[in-house]
């Protein structure tokens, strides 16, 4: 029996990029690499509708994709919230297993204080679906002249945290800057519905995941390995070299965070 | 797969004129890189890292006060710490004295940050010393500079193959191709330039950009190292020896192409 270091990665995409060509973003070889690097499962977007006016075609393209690795591959579908129809999106979500959405605001234009970003995570909320942020892709010193959108703000998070207080949402791709302005800009109650994965924050010899695991605390941390962006091996060695300074550190694990979700809804 | 050793040929520290935390931060480093397996940090110190100066356009004064501060703690560290001696070329004569005052104090190669084009011939003097003394210049790169970005005269690969053609004797080392900017714009630039030598080191640490550079110069040319981020150098060499170099080729990266181009007999045991 495979003992697994992590048990699921929530930040992992299949297909292609619009911006430079990424090698074998499959979902076999994603199976393959998570096995590598013992991770049990991962929750998966699809990279091309990021950019898709409509991602319904996207999302089912997903879906097909991910059907015969559903053992370790579970969907999560890209919802526009200016899109009409997006309620049958998340109806749909639910009832292809899908633990969570994921939300685009800034490459689909929506400030923080729309009124169609508020309804989606509230429609989430009742469904017991986990919404997923994004801060970046790419580094902003590296875009692609046409990649203009900006990184996601803390504006926005607090807004999708604030909205429903059923909500439970995870946002990938922060930095410390933007985890502490959000983090401390919400109330203890707030802040328990909140969860960043640590994909883009630096260890040694700034040390700051250990600066914050001792400030926010390690629940509010969850494992995104930004596959078939990044290498997966990056989070995974900014945690083992936790070791030095806090020793046997457990983060979030997101499927609890899920289970949380649904048990909100229900109630 | 392990490589034999590890030399981080792009290193930084800090000292008490650049921040208060600066033992902190020294000792993070130190420990990480044994956990690592780090066998040698070649670094430098760049002037007060902005506190008195910019970084990139550190004074003389700071540049000075900055290497000291790098020499004794190579002085403190033998067994695993190497000395670049960082110059800012619009003060040529300083930097040359910088650089001959750097070696009668252990420095291996001479660390050029981002105070001035690489192709500007203000760089001549400093590269021919380097070429002389058999040390190599290590260049801040951008890496496909677009424009121009504040508090510093950014080089790309372009600018640095100039330089390395005018210089054929001296080898450099093409910082950070995961530091930012476009990683595929610099390895086309630099493919035929024998005398440049990419090190990994930086932030990014996208997939793909490794496998393309092992594809295209080699792996005689390409230097794993960290820079500013030992945790994106730890990724990077975990992806490096899984993706199924031979161990000569790993060694090469690791640790080998930097004994090759220092100073023999920079690393003791290597």
């Amino acid at each position: 029996m495979t003992m697994h270091r992590v048990p699921v990665d929530v930040s992992a995409w299949i297909g292609a990029y619009p911006f430079r060509e990424l090698p074998h973003p499959d979902p076999d070889v994603l199976v393959r690499v998570l096995g590598r690097e013992r991770i049990g499962q991962a929750w998966v977007g699809s990279l091309p509708s990021v950019w898709h006016r409509d991602p319904g075609p996207s999302n089912a393209w997903l879906y097909a994709q991910l059907g015969p690795h559903s053992d370790v591959l579970l969907p999560s579908p890209t919802v526009r919230p200016d899109w009409p129809r997006w309620e049958q999106t998340l109806d749909e979500a639910v009832a292809r297993g899908a633990p969570s959405v994921r939300l685009y605001p800034m490459q689909v234009g929506l400030g923080a204080s729309s009124g169609a970003l508020a309804a989606v995570v509230s429609g989430c909320a009742e469904r017991g679906l986990v919404v997923q942020l994004t801060v970046r892709f790419e580094d902003l010193r590296q875009r692609h002249p046409m990649d203009s959108a900006s990184d996601l703000t803390a504006a926005h998070i607090r807004a999708c945290v604030r909205t429903d207080a059923r909500a439970q949402v995870i946002v990938s791709g922060a930095g410390r800057d933007l985890i502490e302005e959000t983090h401390w800009s919400l109330t203890p109650e707030e802040q328990a519905r909140l969860f960043w994965d640590f994909a883009w924050v630096w260890g040694p010899p700034e040390d700051h995941l250990e600066h914050l695991i001792r400030t926010l605390g390690p629940d509010r941390f969850v494992f995104g390995g930004y596959w078939p962006m990044r290498l997966i091996q990056t989070p995974l060695a900014t945690f083992s070299l936790l070791g030095a300074y806090l020793p046997a550190v457990t983060i979030s694990a997101a499927d609890s965070i899920a289970a949380a979700a649904r048990k909100s809804a229900a109630g | 797969m392990a490589p034999k050793h590890l030399i981080d040929p792009h290193a930084h520290f800090h000292w008490s004129g650049s921040r208060d935390d600066f033992a902190r931060y020294n000792a993070s480093r130190l420990r990480a890189g044994q956990t690592m397996g780090i066998t040698y940090h070649v670094a430098s110190i760049l002037g007060t890292w902005g506190r008195t100066s910019p970084t990139y356009f550190a004074s003389p004064a700071d540049v000075t006060a900055g290497n000291d501060a790098m020499y004794a703690i190579a002085l403190d560290e033998p067994a695993r710490v190497r000395s670049f001696v960082h110059v800012n070329p619009n003060h040529t004569a300083h930097a040359l004295a910088e650089i001959e005052r750097g070696v009668a104090r252990g420095a291996i190669g001479v660390k050029l940050s981002a105070s001035r084009r690489a192709d500007d011939p203000l760089l001549d003097p400093i590269a021919a010393d380097a070429g002389a003394r058999g040390m190599p210049v290590l260049h801040h790169i951008w890496q496909h500079r677009q424009r121009e970005w504040g508090m510093q005269e950014a080089s790309d690969a372009i600018e640095l193959v100039r330089l390395a053609r005018r210089h054929p004797g001296t080898n450099f080392i093409l910082a950070h191709i995961g530091g930012g900017g476009d990683w595929a714009h610099t390895l086309e630039v630099i493919r035929d330039q024998p005398n440049v030598y990419p090190d990994t080191s930086g932030s990014g640490v996208d997939r793909g950009m490794l496998d393309a550079y092992l594809e295209v110069i080699g792996a005689r040319r390409l230097l794993w190292a960290a820079d500013l981020t030992l945790c994106t150098g730890l990724a990077k060499l975990q992806a490096l020896e899984v993706v199924g170099l031979p161990q000569e080729a790993l060694d090469d990266v690791c640790w080998r192409n930097a004994t090759r181009i220092f100073p023999r007999n920079s690393f003791p045991g290597t």
